[in-house]
Formats: C-alpha cells, sequence, structure tokens
C-alpha cells in the first residue's frame, strides 16, 4: 500500500509501512464495525419506525456488558501496536547498526550543508567534501549521520527513506540509514524555520559504488564556492 | 435552604452601551465571546482559503486577498492555527456556551462574580485586538507556526517579525489571562451556586465537560505561561533562556507548550463532547447510557492528557527511550476516548431519533470524531510518526478533530440552543442545506490531504512546485480538489449566517421548551430575562429521563415535583 | 457595588465560601505557573554544576532577612483576619497595614540587594542562573506588589465596615505568595 504511493528506498522503510499497514489493517476494522453499528442503529431507530424509544440506564452490569467487551478487544488491539512501533522505533532510532561511512548534515536558514568523508572515509580531514543541498550517497552502504543546526531548528526528511530527525542548535544528534535504491529524491525540510522553509529542499542521489568513487574522485579537490552560488540564487528567489 | 429572591433588582432600561458592551449578565458576555469568535473563525477561515488557494495555484493572484508571499503565507499559516484555537474553539466552546448554560443549567441567576466575567471578556477583546494588530505592524505577523518553537521565535533575526512575534506571544497571554479569570468563574459557580437538590450525578454532562475542561485548562496552562515570559524576555532583551549559545535549550520550550497542548487539545473536545450529549438524548428521546461511565472517561482522559505531550516530540531530539514511554501513554487515552464513543452509539440503541439538524450536526460529529480518534493512532505510534511527522497526514488528522470539535460540535449546540438565545427558532430547511453542505465539503477536503501526507506533503510548505518528488500531477491534482472543497465548505457558512441572522427577527416564536428536554435551562422564558427565572428551580431527578415506561410524557423535566 | 449582588454568589453548596473557594482556584493556577519556572530552573540546574559558582554571589543575608519579614507580615494578616472576624475594624486595619509595611520593607531591601548585584556585573544577562534568579525572583516580586496593592483598597473598605470577609481572602493569598518565596529563598540562594 504504502510502496504505491512513495518508494522505500531505506532498508528500514518496508518495517516503518509495514507497521503503518498494521494499524490501517486494525483501525479500518474498527472503524468498519463502529460505522456499520452506528449507521445501522441510525436508520432502524428514527422516529417513524421506532416511535417510543426504550429506557435504558446503561448503569447496570448487564447492559454495561456490550460497552466493556469491546473495550477488551479495544486493549489487545493497542498492545499489538504498541509492540509493532516500539519494535520499529528501536530499530531505527535506538539501535544503530555499525557506521560504513559517517557524514555531517548542517540545517541552516535556508540550505542544507553536507560534508562527506571523502576518500579516506573519515570527517573532519582535508579531503572532506563540502556541498550544498545535494548528498550523494552509496547504495546498501550504512551510513551514520552527525545532524546539527546553526540557527533554528530544521528537520531532516527524506520521505523515501521514511527517515525523519529535528537537527537542533547546540546539539549533535546522530542517526543512521542505509539507502537500499539508486536515484534521486527530495529532502525536505520538516521544522517551520522561517520564511525560507518552503525553498529548503535538497536532493538525496542514491548511487551505485561505482557511480560513487566516480563522483568522489570528481570532487575530491573542489570547493564548496560553487554551491554557493544556488545558494544566492534561492535567496533571490525568495525576496521576490 | 436558602431562600432567594432573584427579582428584587429593578428593570429600568439600560443604555445601549452598558447593555451591549458593558453587561454583568452571563447571558449577554455569553453573546459577546459568541459574536466575537465567530467574527475570528471567519477571519481564520479567510486565511485558511487564502492559504489553499496558493496551494492550487501557486504563485497566482488570490481573487480578495492578493498574492501569497512565503512571508504571508507562513503568517497566515501561523495565525489561522492560532485563531482557530484560541479565538475561535475556546471562546465559542467554553467561554461562549459555558457562560451561557452554567447559571441556566444549574437554575440560578448569574454568575458568582459577575464583574470578573466582564473583565474576562474584555480582556479577551484586547487579546484579539493585539492578534489583529500584528498584523500591521513592522515586519508583518508572526509567522514561526502556531507553535512558536525558538530560535525561530526567540530571535528577531531569525523570524523577521520583530513586532509580529512579541505582540502573537502577548496576544496568547492576554488570552489566557480572560481564560483563567472565566475560568474560575465557571469552577466557582458550578461548585456552590447549584439548585437545590441537585446532587454531583443530576448535573448535566455538558456542565461536566465544561468544567474538567476549565480545570484541565488550569492546571496546564501555567507552565506555558512561565515559559511565555521567558520567551517575552528572549524576545525583548535576548536573554537566551531558549539559546543553546548562551546555555539556554529550544526544547524546553517544546515541553511546556506541549505540556500544555495536548491537555488543550481535551480542553475543546471535552465541551464539545457534552453538547453532544445533551443533543442526542434529546432528540433520540433516550437517557444517556451510563451518565457514569461519560463522566469516568471524561476524568481519565483529562489526567491522562498530562502524561502524553512528548509524543508531538518524538522526533524532536529527546531520549529515544521517552518515546516508548509516550508511546504507551497515548495509545492508552485509547481506551477512555473508545468507551466514550460505545457509549454515544449504545445510547442511540432502541432511540426514537428525531433527524432535526441539531441532531444531524451531533451525529456527524461522532462519525467525523471516529476518523479522527483513529487516524491518531498512526501518530501517537512512535514507529509509524517517524514518518508522518509534520506531513499533510497530521494536519488531515488534527482536522478530523477539531473540525468536528469547533465547527459541527459548535453548530450542533447553536442549532439546539438558538431558541433559548434568541426565543425564535432557526429555519431547518436552511439548515439541512447548511449541514449537508458543510460535511460533505469537509470530508472531500480532509480526505484527499490524508494522501498527500502519505505522499510526502509537509506541512507549512507554500509552494509544492519546489520538490520534484511532491510536484506531480495527481498530487496538485489532489490539493486543487480540497482547495475548491474548502471554498465550497466555506460558502456554504452562508446559508447558515443567512438564517442565523435573519431567524432572530424572522423565526418562528420558540416557546420555553421547544425541544421537550429537561434541564433547567428550558424552564426559563426565551430568551430568559436578567436573573433568568421568575422562580429559581429546585432539582428533583438526573436531566435524561426520557421516555421512563409509565408516564404519557417521554420527558420528565428536572425541576418537576414527582 | 453589592446592590445587585446575584443568588449565586449568595449560595453555597459546598460550604465553602464562594470568595474562598475562588481564591483557591486562583491559588491553584498560580502553583502551575511558578511550578513550570522553578521546574525548568531545576532541571537546568542538575544538569550544570557551574552554576553553583554564580549563585555563591547572590546575597544570603538579604534573602534570609526578606524571608523573615515576609513571614511575620503573614503573621500579621492572620491577626488582621482574627480582628475582622471579631468586627474590629480599627485593629484589622492597623494589621492590614502592617502587613502591607512588611510587603514594602521586603520590596526594598530587593531593591536595593538587586541594585548592589547589578552594579557588580551580575545583569539578568550575565548567565542563564541570573536569568532565571531575576525572572522567578521578578515574578515573585511582582505579585508582592498587585498584594499590597489591593490590600490597601481592602482597608478601605474594612475602615466603612465592609467587605470584611476579603481579608481572609487575601491572607490566603498572602501566605501563598510567602509559600513560593520559601520555595524560592532555598532554590536561588541557599543550593550553593
Amino acid at each position: 500500500m504504502m510502496e504505491q504511493i512513495i518508494t522505500q528506498a531505506s532498508s528500514y522503510a518496508a518495517q516503518i509501512d509495514n507497521v503503518i499497514h498494521l494499524i490501517a489493517a486494525i483501525v479500518g476494522v474498527w472503524l468498519a464495525v463502529a460505522f456499520y453499528v452506528f449507521f445501522s442503529f441510525i436508520f432502524k431507530y428514527t422516529r417513524k419506525r421506532h416511535p417510543k424509544a426504550a429506557y435504558i440506564t446503561g448503569e447496570t452490569h448487564e447492559d454495561g456488558k456490550w460497552v466493556h467487551r469491546a473495550h477488551f478487544v479495544v486493549i489487545a488491539c493497542d498492545v499489538v501496536i504498541l509492540v509493532f512501533a516500539a519494535m520499529a522505533w528501536h530499530h531505527v532510532k535506538q539501535q544503530l547498526p555499525p557506521a560504513e561511512a559517517t557524514i555531517r548534515i548542517v540545517g541552516q536558514q535556508w540550505a542544507w550543508k553536507f560534508t562527506d568523508p571523502g576518500l579516506d572515509n573519515q570527517l573532519d580531514t582535508v579531503d572532506d567534501i563540502n556541498t550544498i543541498d545535494e548528498l550523494h550517497v552509496k547504495v546498501n552502504t550504512v551510513y551514520h549521520f552527525k545532524l546539527e543546526a546553526k540557527d533554528v531548528l530544521h528537520s531532516f526528511s527524506v520521505p523515501v527513506f521514511r527517515l525523519k530527525q529535528d537537527a537542533i542548535p547546540g546539539r549533535v544528534i546522530t542517526g543512521w540509514f542505509k539507502p537500499t535504491k539508486t536515484g534521486e529524491y527530495d529532502i525536505q525540510c520538516a521544522e517551520m524555520c522561517g520564511i525560507g522553509h518552503g525553498v529548503m529542499a535538497a536532493k538525496i542521489v542514491v548511487e551505485t559504488p561505482e557511480a560513487h568513487a566516480a563522483w568522489l574522485e570528481q570532487h575530491k579537490s573542489q570547493n564548496i564556492t560553487q554551491n554557493i552560488k544556488t545558494k544566492n540564487l534561492k535567496k533571490l528567489a525568495i525576496n521576490k | 435552604m436558602t431562600i432567594d429572591h432573584a427579582h428584587d433588582t429593578h428593570h429600568h432600561e439600560e443604555g445601549f452601551f452598558k447593555k451591549y458592551f458593558w453587561s454583568t449578565d452571563h447571558k449577554m458576555i455569553a453573546k459577546q465571546y459568541l459574536f466575537t469568535g465567530m467574527f475570528m473563525g471567519l477571519m481564520g477561515g479567510f486565511f485558511a482559503y487564502a492559504l489553499r488557494m496558493q496551494q492550487a495555484f501557486p504563485g497566482k493572484t488570490v481573487p480578495l486577498y492578493g498574492v501569497v508571499t512565503p512571508t504571508l503565507y507562513n503568517a497566515l499559516a501561523t495565525n489561522h492555527g492560532t485563531i482557530m484555537i484560541f479565538w475561535f474553539a475556546m471562546p465559542v466552546l467554553i467561554a461562549a456556551f459555558g457562560n451561557y448554560l452554567i447559571p441556566l443549567m444549574i437554575g440560578v441567576d448569574d454568575m458568582v462574580f459577575p464583574r470578573i466575567n466582564r473583565l474576562s471578556y474584555q480582556v479577551f477583546l484586547l487579546s484579539a485586538i493585539v492578534l489583529i494588530a500584528s498584523f500591521f505592524v513592522p515586519g508583518g505577523a508572526f509567522g514561526g507556526a502556531w507553535t512558536a518553537y525558538p530560535p525561530l521565535s526567540a530571535n528577531a533575526n531569525y523570524n523577521l517579525t520583530p513586532w509580529g512575534a512579541s505582540l502573537w506571544l502577548v496576544a496568547v497571554a492576554l488570552e489566557f489571562v480572560a481564560f483563567l479569570l472565566g475560568g474560575i468563574n465557571f469552577i466557582t459557580t458550578f461548585m456552590n451556586s447549584r439548585a437545590p437538590g441537585m446532587k454531583m450525578f443530576d448535573i448535566p454532562m455538558v456542565l461536566w465537560t465544561i468544567i474538567i475542561a476549565s480545570i484541565l485548562f488550569m492546571a496546564s496552562v501555567g507552565p506555558l505561561i512561565a515559559g511565555a515570559i521567558m520567551l517575552l524576555f528572549d524576545q525583548t532583551m535576548s536573554i537566551g533562556f531558549f539559546d543553546p549559545a548562551k546555555g539556554g535549550d529550544p526544547v524546553l520550550w517544546q515541553h511546556l507548550f506541549w505540556f500544555f497542548g495536548h491537555p488543550e487539545v481535551y480542553v475543546v473536545l471535552l465541551p464539545a463532547m457534552g453538547i453532544v450529549a445533551e443533543v442526542i438524548t434529546v432528540f433520540a428521546r433516550k437517557k444517556l447510557f451510563g451518565y457514569k461511565t461519560v463522566f469516568y472517561t471524561m476524568v481519565g482522559t483529562g489526567a491522562l492528557s498530562f502524561v502524553v505531550w512528548a509524543h508531538h516530540q518524538f522526533i524532536a531530539g529527546i531520549d529515544p527511550r521517552m518515546a516508548n514511554l509516550f508511546t504507551i501513554t497515548t495509545v492508552l487515552i485509547s481506551i477512555p476516548i473508545a468507551e466514550m464513543c460505545f457509549v454515544y452509539i449504545a445510547t442511540l440503541y432502541k432511540a426514537s431519533i428525531e433527524f432535526s439538524t441539531a441532531m444531524l450536526f451531533a451525529l456527524a460529529f461522532l462519525a467525523e470524531f471516529f476518523i479522527g480518534g483513529v487516524t491518531g493512532i498512526f501518530l501517537g505510534a512512535s514507529g509509524s510518526d517517524i514518518y508522518f511527522h509534520d506531513t499533510y497526514f497530521v494536519v488531515a488528522h488534527f482536522h478530523y478533530t477539531f473540525v468536528p470539535i469547533a465547527i459541527i460540535g459548535v453548530m450542533a449546540g447553536l442549532y439546539f440552543w438558538y431558541p433559548k438565545m434568541f426565543g425564535r427558532m432557526m429555519d431547518e430547511k436552511l439548515g439541512k442545506i447548511h449541514f449537508w453542505g458543510t460535511v460533505i465539503s469537509f470530508n472531500c477536503i480532509f480526505i484527499p490531504l490524508f494522501y498527500t501526507g502519505a505522499a510526502g506533503d509537509q506541512r507549512r510548505i507554500y509552494n509544492y512546485q519546489n520538490f520534484p518528488h511532491t510536484n506531480t500531477e495527481f498530487l496538485s491534482d489532489l490539493r486543487t480538489f480540497a482547495t475548491i472543497s474548502m471554498v465550497s465548505m466555506l460558502l456554504f457558512q452562508i446559508p447558515f449566517l443567512y438564517n442565523f441572522f435573519v431567524s432572530m427577527k424572522k423565526g418562528k416564536v420558540a416557546g420555553k421548551n421547544p425541544w421537550k428536554s429537561n434541564t433547567l435551562e428550558w424552564v426559563a422564558d426565551s430568551p430568559p430575562p436578567h436573573g433568568n427565572f421568575k422562580e429559581l428551580p429546585e432539582v428533583y431527578r438526573p436531566p435524561y429521563e426520557y421516555s421512563v415506561p409509565g408516564r404519557a410524557q417521554d420527558y420528565w423535566p428536572q425541576n418537576e415535583k414527582a | 457595588m453589592s446592590t445587585a449582588q446575584p443568588v449565586a454568589t449568595r449560595r453555597s453548596v459546598t460550604g465553602m465560601s464562594t470568595g474562598k473557594l475562588a481564591v483557591m482556584w486562583v491559588i491553584g493556577s498560580e502553583i502551575v505557573i511558578f511550578g513550570g519556572i522553578l521546574a525548568s530552573y531545576i532541571m537546568f540546574r542538575l544538569q550544570h554544576d557551574s552554576w553553583s559558582h554564580e549563585a555563591a554571589h547572590t546575597n544570603t543575608v538579604a534573602g534570609a532577612v526578606n524571608t523573615f519579614v515576609l513571614l511575620t507580615s503573614s503573621l500579621f494578616i492572620v491577626l488582621g483576619h482574627n480582628a475582622a472576624e471579631n468586627k474590629d475594624t480599627k485593629k484589622a486595619f492597623k494589621y492590614i497595614w502592617l502587613t502591607i509595611l512588611g510587603a514594602l520593607t521586603f520590596l526594598v531591601i530587593k531593591a536595593f540587594e538587586w541594585s548592589g548585584e547589578i552594579s557588580h556585573g551580575f545583569t539578568i544577562k550575565k548567565s542563564l542562573f541570573w536569568s532565571f534568579y531575576y525572572t522567578a525572583a521578578g515574578v515573585h516580586a511582582a505579585h508582592v506588589i498587585v498584594g499590597a496593592i489591593i490590600m490597601g483598597i481592602i482597608s478601605l473598605d474594612v475602615r466603612k465596615n465592609k467587605n470584611l470577609h476579603r481579608v481572609e481572602l487575601i491572607g490566603l493569598y498572602w501566605h501563598f505568595v510567602d509559600i513560593v518565596w520559601i520555595f524560592l529563598f532555598p532554590l536561588l540562594y541557599i543550593a550553593k
């Protein structure tokens, strides 16, 4: 269901989607039953068809039975949902698998700055590659990201990964993802961050190992001045 | 016990100003709140219109408004939310219905502190004026979302609205003061001034809900008032309570805000639930199923609502272990809420339903609220919230709770108590046009938005063409459809407004008790005079004694001796 | 003003007077406001040991004297309430003004204390500890001022032998203001 609406491009996308499917199935059944009972009462007990209402207090044990029974089923459903939701949460946010590469992501008004560790696969070395609004990653690789914000709150969201994490100034938040499908996808800012929030778009390029290596090679000596130009253009667009 | 003389007050004609602007009569204050709330509601609706037009036709000039720039878009979105919660839902549901109904339903002549009541409205009016003024200051109105997360809201270098942000905050704080004054009055009146014989479980459910809501508000708003003081200091003196560079913590505001913000949902939900209880029992001619169950579930929901706030912050950088805890408490809330819904459905069992406009709105409230309730589970469950957080799915979900509450529930109440408020009946035919138009349009707005949210539309984005994956033809068609439905919903309020104002003069005269209802407000004249009752009533039975076997009448007013 | 007092105000289903009940709820809503400030302060304090160095610069003696002043004024308002119960308006008037005097003493000491601290560079912007210090104590001082003004208004009524029950109500509020200080004093001054 979800994968038809939006691609699954990370290792945990399917798990999150399955939680969504599970909840959809459970509440779907509930909603159907509730609506069936609700509307059948409405059609059955109109003034015309049922001129004299019954007197039922609902305070006796016998009356309460119907409501309480339904209630136990609600609790059982709650437990099922809780277990699966917590499992997905644990997998995505709590237990980080060992990193094969670590990148830095900095949100600022109104652009994303990405730092790729470069050829030596170490952050904060001379061969780091900085890019603005474009993140290149290798498919089937576990990435850790160090998420920071320069000014206000931002939120790093990659819908196809089912990933979202707020960035908070003054903190470094670590998370992970493992892309599983090559292609170009949207990165969005998902937290109100001022006038340019609506244009704080970026793209993530998931590449094959070969393509990624080529990209690294191509950018190993390139600084980011070029990218700053695009940012200024965007500022102009906002002011217009 | 107390021998009351309500009518030693002399009945001289009051001047126009005194009658409409300086009145201490709870019914006049209720109407002031109602009309101010309706005005603000229309303004909030107009903002939504401008927003949705921009979504559907990005960059085009919006008729009656103009071009929606990103700055304006943010200001409109922020103030749409703020207005609808604080200047529409709360004043209408709590202040207007509370003021109108509490003294009448407990059988007394006024609130215990009429002048504090008047002050409450005046502070509220001032707060509304401050908010509106914030649109006309240099830099324009605040646009940092209704949640006003710092550092964006705390620093004018970031939000670029130096005046707007502070005025917004002051307006919200004043509104809180107004509701604290009103709330204290409500609770005290409710506790101390009930008619002789009115015991705890003889109180109509709507009053319980308004009182529980007032207590919830009072207990939850304090930390946010403290937070507002801190944020105001941050804005005006750059102190840095929420600025990490100065040792502060932006997430603190989120805790203070949502510690209030989540109970606030129930502050507006409960009164709507109460209104619906009154309406369905009257038009189903049936006793409320399990009065005590409803009461305890309301109290339970209220209590639980204090321990769920962090579910708004799952991905906000809080300790991930905390998310598990808050998922549990959040999903637990489904237990009392589900019970409430079951009880309302059970009330319809073997009923004798008359489909008046008020009843249609009450039933629609239930049906729509079911949808709003169950879609909340996707967001309360931490695992799926990672994806849905701050998407249009959230927007659709909470509109499926707030529209039933603030529009459908309010309409049920207005159509129901209109004869009491104005002494005349509203036109049922126009009422039904209004009902079907509103409810169908409403569903057509938000069902597509569930889908766009699931497809990745984030909230508060003024133009989806900036994101290749949301810039598809199908998604923009859905957005356009939602916009058209939104305009249709607004247009369907015209028959209502016409009906509402014309019926005041031309409607059929209502009489004391047009719906054959049990509760005490229907004992008074329609509209009730100053002082409400000719003779203050006493209470002999619970409020929902409809269709009692062995009685010729199918209702049994609370004040009727045997 | 009391010509058109509604029946509602005179009823008392709970057995407690309406005014007293309302003051209880006012205090309830105030508790959560101070609770919000103090809870935020405590959370920060637990995370930042360095704050105790800042707190060392507060004037504990002035704080202690002020605690004593407020406690004494609370005693005066109790005596004022007793006098009002016995319809001794003169005595009640005197005790109310003694309480107001206590409030003013509190504020004067506070003013000296703050101006001393500010002149030494411990302004509200010095660090977050001082931000909390001035904000929490400032909100409290605002309550002291409001309380003193209300007491002044009530004292005028008392002299005319009107609304004597209000002495008890302001007394309740005053005890609350006092108790808030008893929380603030150790949290801001003593915990070093």
